[in-house]
C-alpha cells in the first residue's frame, strides 16, 4: 500500500534564518511529490501540532517526516499516539546550530537530511508487537538467603514463584550461622539470624512452590515461556516460567590452597567457616587437644586480594571476623584476639561495629603481612608477620589461627562449557585428524568444567550466563547493575558479586524486580533495557539464508538458535532489538519494520553527491544513537561550527552496521566514512556489550576491499567515543574532513 | 515535558522523592513493571549529584551515558510523571493509602520552551552557577546544563533585575510566564520511596584542615567539576590561588568520616573516589607526584581491581596515616600537611601545592515526611512499611550500589501498590 506521506518542516529555533525553508519545500515537492508538505515557524507549538493532527484525522497523511529539532527533543509533542510512521529529521542541532547561516553548504546539508528522512520513511512500516502466551511465574534458582528473599519479595507482589534448590535443605550457607553481624541501629550488637523464619515464611507462602534436592536438567525457550525440566529423584518434569533469578550463592575458597598461611600444618589452623561452628555454643577449643584456647589469631584476606588466588575482596570477611571476635569476647573477655589485616573494610555504618570491637581490651589489631605459620610443640602456633604497625617483623603465638577465607561464586563458566561441548562434538564427528587432535586438547583443558552447568539453557551460545570478570556473571554497567547478557535471567547475591548477607537480601529484591519487569514487558511485546518499550523486532527472510551462522554467533544476547542445517531460529523475547544480527548478515535478510539494510541504503542513495569539479566532498558519519548522536546534539547546543560536508546516519548500535552500506557509499562517490561508537574492550561502554567491537572487526574486512578497489583505507575510520568528550566532536569531525580533503576526491564519483 | 498525569485514585501510584540516580531508578524500574510513578525533584533538572560528576569509578565512564538511556526510558514511558522544583509538604494516611501534598515552585518557563536560548541571550542579569559550585555564572534565564532533563530553560527570579521582562519579550514561543505561582497538587499513592540522597559534609567544620581559609585546599566534589570538560575550567585542574598546574597533590581521606567529632561512620565511597581523582590528575599531569593519606583504603568487593590498577602508578604514594593538620605557606600558598606515617612510625610534614579533601557524605533529609525512622546519624532505617528509604539517604554508597538498592526499593513499592489495588 502506498504511503500518504506528510513532510513537516519547522522554521523555528533559527532553522528559518539558517536555511531557506521555501527552497527545502521545493526540493521535497519536486523530488518526492508527497501528498502533504508544510512548514510552520513553531511546529511543536499548539498551532503547529494541530495542523499535523488535522492532517492525520482527515486521513490526508498516514506517515510523517518531522524536520525540526533532534529526535531526542520534544518527544511528547511529536508523539501522535497513532501508531503511524514518524521519522524525525534533525535540522536544528545538526544543521542550523552548527553550520554557517545562509550558506550553500548548510542548505545542501538540510536538503540531504530531508531526502534521507523521506527515503527512510517511505520504507518504514507501522509496528505490531510480538504477542504470545506469556507465563508470569518466576523461577528462583538457589534456596539460600538470596533465593529465599527473591522468592518472598516477588510472591509478596503477587507473582507465583518456583524455587529450586540442589541441596535437600533450604538456607544455604547462612543456615549454619547462629548470630549475625549488626546491620541495624545502633550497629554494635549481634543480631538474630533471620533464615529460619524466612524459610518458614517461604514454605508456607501460597504463591511459592519449593523443590529441594532438585536439579535443572534443561531450560528451553525464552523469556515469558521458559520450559524448565526439573528432576528430583523420580521422573523429570517440566515447569513453565517467565523469568529466572539465579541465586546460587558462593562457596568458601578452598583453604587447602592456602598452605602459605599454615593451613594443614596443624589442626589448630582453621577456616572462618570452621571457627564459626567452634564458637557457636561455647569457648573455642583447640582442635588438637580440646583445651580452651587462650589466644586466637585471625588472618584477613586469606586468599582474597591476592593475584595468585582471588583477585577481588570478598566483601564479607572483615565483618565476619569482627563478629567472631565479638563471640569470643562474649564467651570469655580474656581470650586474646589478634586480627592481622591489610585494610579493615567496614563501610558505612559497619564502622560502628569495628570501633566497638577495636576498643575491646582483648582485641589486638595490626596491619601486616603473614609470612609464616608454624606449629610449635604440637599445640601452639607461631605466626610471623611483617610490615606491621610496629614497624618491624613480629612473631605472635596463638592457640588457634583462623583463616578468613574469601568466597568463590557458584557460577558456571558458559564460554568454557560451550568450547568444551563444541570440541567434544568435533571429536565425536571425527572428520579430520588435525581438527580432532586440536579438539582433544581443548577437551582435556576444559574437562574440569564438565558437569558444572546450572541452568542448562539449550541456547546455541551456551548453557549458562556468560561470566565477566573474576568468575562472576555480573553486569558490566555501573548504571545498570542487573544488566544481563541473557534476557529474562538475572543473577543476584554473592554469585553476582562478592557481598555479605545483608546486601544479598537487597540484591535479591532488585533481581526479583528485574525478573517481574521482564515478564510484564514481554506481556506487552516490549523490549527490555536498554531499548525499553521498543515494539520492533527483526524478521528473517530465510529463503535466502546461506547458514553462515554469523547472526547466531554475533547476537550479544544469544537470541538465535540453529536447526541441524545451521539455519537461525529466532527467539523474539530474548531479543533486545539492537540490530547486531542485521549488521552481521551478508545476505541482508534481517530487517526491522522501521530499521533495515534497505532503509539505510536508501538514505545513502538519497544523498546528492556533487561532481568532482565542484570540490564538495561528502562524508558519511554513522553514529551510535545512544552516545555519539546525543553528544553531537550537545555540541550543537554549544553552537560550535564544523564542516558541513558530513551526513549523519544514527544507528541503534554501531554493531548493526552492515558493511554493504560502506560499499554503497563509496561506489556512489562518497569520499569517506566515519563510524562513531562506544568504547570497547574490558571496560566496554557499548550498551549492547560488543556492538562497537563487532563493527570494528567488520571494518577490517572492508579495508581489504578498499585496497582492492585502490581506495585509501584512511577514507574509513572507526572512533571510540565517550559522551563526556562532546565538546571535542566538532574538532574530531573537522580533522577527519581535513584528511579526506587531503586525500582528494573519491575516483568513483559519477560512476 | 513530563509524562501523562497519573491515574489518581486508583491506589496504585508510587511517589518517589528525589530525582537522582536512586530515585530515577526506583521510578523507571517500577514504571516499566507497570506502576504509575510520580517523581518529585527539588531542583529544576533530574540526575542529582551524580550528573555533575566527571566520570564514575571503576570504569571511568561518563554519567551522561547512563542518564541518556534513563531519560529515554522516561520519555518513552507514559506511566512516569516528573515534577521538578517540587517538594512534599504533607503526607497523611497509611501504607497502601497515602495522600501526598506537593508544592511545585514555578519554573517561569512552560512546556512550550524549545531550548532556543533567546531568553538567556536577552537576559541582563547573572547568577552563580550552582551546577559548578558557583565557580561560573549563568544568566538568570538559564539551562542548568547541556544534558538537562526536562529539557527546558529556568528563570531564577531571585537573580532577576527589578521589573525586567526582557526574556518574555525575547522568547519567540511565548514560553515564559513570570506570573507563575506556587502550585499545590495532591496525589493518592500506595507507597512513598525516599531517595533524597546526600550532601557533602561541610569541610569548613574541620578547622584543622584549613578549608575556606586556604585557597588551594579543595573538596572532592568540586574536583569533579574542575575535571569535567564542561566544567568551569574546561577540564583543567589548576591551583585556585594562581591558576597554575599543581606540582604535587595530596588527598586527605576520611576528611570528617570515621571521626567521633564529625561523622562517626565511614562514607564508603571516598577511597575509590580519591583513587579515581588521582587518575584525573594523572591524565593531565603525567609526572606530578600524588600522595593519598588514609586510615584504611576501602575498595570493597570487585573494586579491588580498580585499586590495583591505580596503585600501579609509580608516582602515586599510598600512605597509611591520618592527617592532623594543614598549614599554609603564605608566600607560595603551598600547603604543609602534617600526618602520621603509621608504617614508618613517625609524624611527617610535607609540602603540597594542591590538597583535596575527601569529604564524607551526610544524608539529605530536609523535608522528609514525619514518622520516617532514622538512625543517630540521620540515615533512614527501613522500619516503616509504605515509606522507605533508598540510596544514600539510607546508607553512604556508590552509584552502582545505590542503583542496585533502588531497584529493590521499586519492588517494595510495587508490593504496596499491588496490595492496595482494588481486586476483581
Amino acid at each position: 500500500m502506498a504511503k500518504k506521506l506528510g513532510v513537516y518542516i519547522c522554521g523555528g529555533c533559527s532553522i528559518g534564518e539558517s536555511v531557506d525553508v521555501a527552497r527545502l519545500m521545493d526540493v521535497v515537492q519536486t523530488e518526492y511529490k508527497p501528498p502533504v508538505c508544510r512548514t510552520h515557524p513553531f511546529l511543536c507549538g499548539e498551532e503547529g501540532l494541530s495542523i499535523i493532527r488535522k492532517d492525520l484525522a482527515e486521513n490526508a497523511v498516514d506517515s510523517m517526516v518531522i524536520a525540526a529539532c533532534s529526535p531526542r527533543m520534544k518527544t511528547a509533542a511529536f508523539d501522535f499516539n497513532s501508531g503511524s510512521v514518524v521519522e524525525r529529521v534533525n535540522l536544528r542541532e545538526h544543521v542550523a546550530w552548527c553550520h554557517k547561516e545562509r550558506d550553500e553548504d548548510t542548505q545542501m546539508l538540510a536538503e540531504d537530511y530531508l531526502r534521507m528522512g523521506i527515503a527512510k520513511a517511505e520504507k518504514m512500516e507501522p509496528l505490531e508487537p510480538v504477542s504470545e502466551g506469556i507465563t508470569k511465574t518466576l523461577l528462583v534458582v538457589g534456596g539460600g538467603i538470596t533465593g529465599i528473599t527473591a522468592a518472598l519479595e516477588a510472591a509478596e507482589a503477587d507473582y507465583d514463584v518456583v524455587v529450586v534448590e540442589q541441596q535437600p535443605h533450604l538456607g544455604g550457607s547462612l543456615a549454619t550461622l547462629k548470630k549475625l553481624a549488626p546491620t541495624h541501629p545502633p550497629y554494635t550488637e549481634l543480631e538474630e539470624n533471620p533464615i529460619a523464619q524466612k524459610i518458614q515464611k517461604l514454605t508456607s507462602h501460597p504463591k511459592v512452590k519449593v523443590y529441594t534436592a532438585t536439579k535443572i536438567v534443561k531450560t528451553e525457550g525464552q523469556p515469558g515461556m521458559f520450559d524448565v525440566t526439573l528432576q528430583n529423584g523420580a521422573a523429570p518434569f517440566v515447569q513453565r516460567v517467565g523469568a529466572i533469578v539465579l541465586a546460587t550463592g558462593s562457596k568458601p575458597y578452598d583453604a587447602s590452597k592456602l598452605t602459605h598461611l599454615g593451613f594443614g600444618v596443624s589442626p589448630n589452623v582453621v577456616t572462618g567457616e570452621q571457627f564459626e561452628a567452634m564458637v557457636a555454643d561455647g569457648l573455642p577449643l583447640r582442635p588438637s587437644d580440646g583445651k580452651p584456647a587462650e589466644s586466637v589469631l585471625f588472618i584477613q584476606c586469606a586468599g582474597s586480594r591476592d593475584p595468585n588466588h582471588l583477585p577481588y575482596c570478598s566483601a564479607f570477611c572483615c565483618m565476619a571476623t569482627l563478629k567472631q571476635a565479638d563471640l569470643i569476647h562474649q564467651r570469655s573477655p580474656d581470650i586474646k584476639t589478634y586480627i592481622v589485616y591489610r585494610d579493615i573494610i567496614t563501610t558505612g555504618q559497619y564502622e560502628r561495629y569495628y570501633a566497638r570491637i577495636q576498643n575491646h581490651p582483648a582485641t589486638f589489631l595490626t596491619k601486616g603481612e603473614v609470612t609464616a605459620v608454624q606449629n610449635h610443640n604440637g599445640s601452639r602456633l607461631l605466626v610471623d608477620v611483617k610490615d606491621t604497625l610496629l614497624g618491624e617483623a613480629i612473631r605472635i603465638p596463638a592457640d588457634i589461627v583462623v583463616l578468613a577465607t574469601g568466597l568463590v561464586p557458584n557460577a558456571a563458566d558458559n564460554n568454557a562449557l560451550r568450547s568444551l561441548r563444541d570440541a567434544q562434538a568435533i571429536v565425536r564427528k571425527n572428520e579430520s585428524a588435525t581438527q580432532r587432535a586440536e579438539a582433544e586438547k581443548t577437551v582435556a583443558k576444559l574437562q574440569c568444567h564438565e558437569g558444572t552447568e546450572i541452568l542448562n539453557l539449550t541456547y546455541r551460545q551456551g548453557t549458562d550466563l556468560p561470566i565477566l570478570k573474576d568468575g562472576f556473571p555480573n553486569s558490566n554497567f555501573i548504571c545498570f547493575p542487573y544488566e544481563t547478557l541473557r534476557t529474562g535471567i538475572y543473577a543476584a547475591g554473592s554469585v553476582r558479586a562478592p557481598m555479605d548477607y545483608a546486601r544479598a537480601e537487597e540484591d535479591a529484591a532488585g533481581a526479583a524486580m528485574k525478573a517481574i519487569q521482564s515478564v510484564e514487558m514481554a506481556t506487552r511485546g516490549q523490549a527490555v533495557h536498554p531499548r525499553a518499550g521498543d515494539l520492533s523486532y527483526p524478521s528473517f527472510f530465510l529463503q535466502r539464508c546461506t547458514q553462515c551462522k554469523r547472526c547466531t554467533e554475533e547476537c550479544p544476547f544469544g537470541s538465535l538458535d540453529e536447526d541441524e542445517k545451521g539455519t537461525p531460529k529466532f527467539n523474539a523475547y530474548r531479543c533486545r532489538r539492537c540490530g547486531v544480527c542485521m549488521g552481521a548478515c551478508p545476505e541482508r535478510i534481517i530487517s526491522f519494520k522501521n530499521y533495515s539494510v534497505d532503509m539505510i541504503a536508501s538514505m545513502i542513495k538519497a544523498i546528492h553527491v556533487p561532481e568532482e569539479d565542484e570540490e564538495k566532498p561528502r562524508v558519511l558519519l554513522f553514529m551510535c544513537e545512544n552516545d555519539a548522536y546525543p553528544a553531537l546534539d550537545m555540541a550543537g547546543m554549544n553552537h560550535v561550527l564544523y564542516d558541513a560536508s558530513v551526513r549523519v546516519i544514527p544507528l541503534r548500535c554501531l554493531g548493526s552496521l552492515n558493511i554493504v552500506w560502506i560499499a554503497d557509499a563509496l561506489s556512489r562517490g562518497i569520499d569517506g566514512v566515519m563510524l562513531m561508537g562506544c568504547k570497547y574492550g574490558e571496560d566496554y561502554q557499548c550498551h549492547f556489550a560488543k556492538g562497537s567491537e563487532l563493527a570494528n572487526r567488520r571494518l577490517e574486512n572492508v579495508k581489504e576491499t578498499l585496497q582492492r578497489l585502490q581506495l585509501e583505507p584512511e577514507r574509513i575510520e572507526v572512533m571510540q567515543f565517550s559522551m563526556d568528550q562532546y565538546g571535542k566532536l566538532p574538532e574530531m569531525i573537522d580533522q577527519f574532513m581535513g584528511k579526506i580533503r587531503e586525500l582528494g576526491p573519491n575516483p568513483y564519483k559519477g560512476f | 515535558m513530563s509524562g501523562v498525569q497519573s491515574q489518581n485514585g486508583e491506589g496504585k501510584d508510587i511517589l518517589v522523592i528525589g530525582g537522582g540516580v536512586a530515585g530515577l531508578t526506583t521510578a523507571i524500574e517500577a514504571a516499566e513493571a507497570g506502576c504509575h510513578v510520580i517523581v518529585l525533584e527539588k531542583s529544576p533538572f533530574l540526575g542529582g549529584r551524580a550528573i555533575a560528576f566527571n566520570l564514575y569509578f571503576p570504569k571511568l565512564c561518563p554519567p551522561t551515558c547512563g542518564f541518556e538511556i534513563n531519560f529515554r526510558r522516561i520519555k518513552n514511558n507514559p506511566r512516569i510523571t516528573v515534577l521538578t522544583q517540587a517538594e512534599l509538604t504533607d503526607l497523611t494516611g497509611t501504607p497502601g493509602n497515602y495522600e501526598a501534598t506537593v508544592k511545585v515552585s514555578p519554573r517561569f518557563v512552560t512546556d512550550a520552551c524549545t531550548l532556543c536560548g533567546d531568553c538567556a541571550k536577552a537576559c541582563p542579569a547573572e547568577r552563580p552557577d550552582d551546577f559548578n559550585f558557583g565557580r561560573t555564572k549563568t544568566k538568570a534565564a538559564y539551562l542548568p546544563h547541556h544534558m538537562a532533563f526536562p529539557a527546558a530553560y529556568v528563570i531564577d527570579r531571585n537573580a532577576c533585575k527589578k521589573d525586567c521582562s526582557a526574556c518574555v519579550e525575547a522568547c519567540p514561543y511565548g514560553a515564559i510566564n513570570l506570573n507563575q505561582i506556587d502550585e499545590v497538587k495532591k496525589f493518592h499513592v500506595a507507597a512513598v520511596v525516599v531517595a533524597t540522597g546526600w550532601a557533602p559534609y561541610d569541610a569548613s567544620k574541620m578547622t584543622n584542615l584549613g578549608f575556606g581559609r586556604f585557597p588551594n585546599v579543595v573538596t572532592n566534589v568540586l574536583l569533579e567539576r574542575l575535571a569535567a570538560l564542561n566544567g568551569p575550567t574546561e577540564g583543567k585542574i589548576l591551583r585556585p590561588s594562581d591558576s597554575k598546574p599543581p606540582e604535587s597533590v595530596a588527598f586527605v581521606q576520611c576528611a570528617g568520616s570515621r571521626d567521633e567529632n564529625h561523622l562517626p561512620y565511614c562514607s564508603s565511597v571516598c577511597c575509590s573516589a580519591s583513587l579515581k581523582h588521582s587518575t584525573y590528575i594523572r591524565s593531565l599531569y603525567p609526572d606530578t607526584p600524588i600522595s593519598v593519606f588514609y586510615i584504611d583504603l576501602r575498595t570493597p568487593g570487585l573494586l579491588e581491581d580498580f585499586r590495583a590498577k591505580v596503585a600501579a602508578d609509580g608516582k602515586l604514594k599510598l600512605i597509611k596515616g591520618k592527617v592532623g593538620k594543614i598549614e599554609e605557606d603564605p608566600e607560595t600558598h603551598d600547603l604543609l600537611v602534617t600526618a602520621e606515617d603509621v608504617m614508618a612510625g613517625k609524624k611527617t610534614t610535607q609540602r603540597f601545592s594542591l590538597v583535596i579533601l575527601a569529604t564524607g557524605m551526610v544524608p539529605q533529609t530536609d523535608g522528609l515526611p514525619q514518622g520516617v525512622t532514622r538512625d543517630e546519624f540521620g540515615f533512614i532505617t527501613n522500619g516503616t512499611a509504605g515509606v522507605l528509604g533508598t540510596g544514600c539517604v539510607k546508607r553512604p554508597e556508590d552509584v552502582a550500589s545505590s542503583i542496585r538498592d533502588a531497584t529493590g526499593a521499586a519492588l517494595k513499592a510495587l508490593q504496596s501498590a499491588v496490595r492496595s489495588a482494588p481486586h476483581g
